[in-house]
């Protein structure tokens, strides 16, 4: 079982996330479409989400935007494509600012004594588009890399790596 | 817009899915060309040819056995793409881990209400 979440590249245009859940599968395909509980997971609480539409038909939007404390908002949208809760959602993702091209979204719940496990398939239309996708969620190890850079730019008594 | 040399660095090496084949079977041990052939069903020039561009970008490096050539990972090279994914892969498990807590929060939700 993975509790934690595990990120593969099957491809040159796909990136699979794994995680399971103690908790049945109906609940989760809840928390996962219902704007209530995504406002509570989408994005952490220094960027809240100041929208998050979701119109849970066959064709219909969703889209979420979040905004930090500096005041920039990252948005990201589409629309679904298919829906069979609570084992399959398909959608369109799409980022506010970027190409215009849209990646196709699966989630796949599979439920096992009492557990759920989600598989999150992202299928994006070129190599570039996935490449762009991952770098855009390196601004979070973007942060963290240039927090280690000050770390090691501060005068400390260790020793250096040479 | 023209593509990056396969040999410029390690992401462009390992885009071919050939490659990736080849990194994987040296991951498990090191092998020689004729080995690396037989396993994938390669012919040995193409085999060479992959290894040769893995080689450039110090991915793969080899040695000597008697008249054989044995080739095997350099497991470090690949850091690089490690820390490329490393962002995203913090993203996704801290937005489940929170997904998780919304799950938590209501299953105790719901036993209160049950019991």
């Amino acid at each position: 079982m993975i509790m934690d979440a595990k990120v593969t590249l099957p491809s040159d245009t796909e990136i699979v996330i794994t995680r399971t859940f103690d908790a049945p599968r109906e609940v989760v395909f809840a928390v996962w479409t219902t704007p209530e509980y995504v406002r509570r997971w989408w994005t952490s609480p220094d960027a809240p989400l100041i929208v998050c539409e979701i119109d849970l038909r066959v064709g219909g939007r969703w889209r979420y935007v979040s905004r930090n404390a500096a005041g920039v908002e990252l948005g990201w949208y589409g629309s679904y494509l298919e829906i069979d809760p609570p084992r399959r959602l398909v959608s369109t993702e799409g980022f506010e600012g970027g190409s215009g091209a849209e990646a196709i979204t699966e989630l796949v719940l599979t439920e096992n004594d009492a557990r759920t496990t989600m598989i999150i398939t992202v299928r994006c239309p070129t190599r570039e588009h996935r490449d762009d996708l991952i770098s855009s969620g390196t601004e979070v190890g973007l942060n963290r890399s240039l927090r280690r850079i000050d770390a090691l730019l501060q005068p400390t008594p260790t020793k250096e790596y040479s | 817009m023209a593509r990056a040399a396969t040999t410029s660095d390690v992401f462009n090496a390992v885009a071919e899915p050939c490659r990736r084949e080849i990194v994987q079977a040296l991951a498990v041990r090191e092998r020689s060309v004729g080995d690396l052939a037989q396993e994938l069903e390669l012919s040995q020039p193409v085999v060479s040819k992959h290894l040769a561009v893995l080689r450039a970008v110090d991915l793969v490096d080899s040695r000597t056995d008697g008249r054989h050539r044995i080739y095997r990972l350099v497991p470090s090279a690949l850091l690089p793409m490690e820390e490329w994914l490393d962002g995203f892969r913090h993203l996704w498990r801290k937005r489940l881990e929170r997904f998780d807590a919304v799950l938590v929060e209501l299953r105790s939700e719901s036993a209160e209400e049950g019991g």
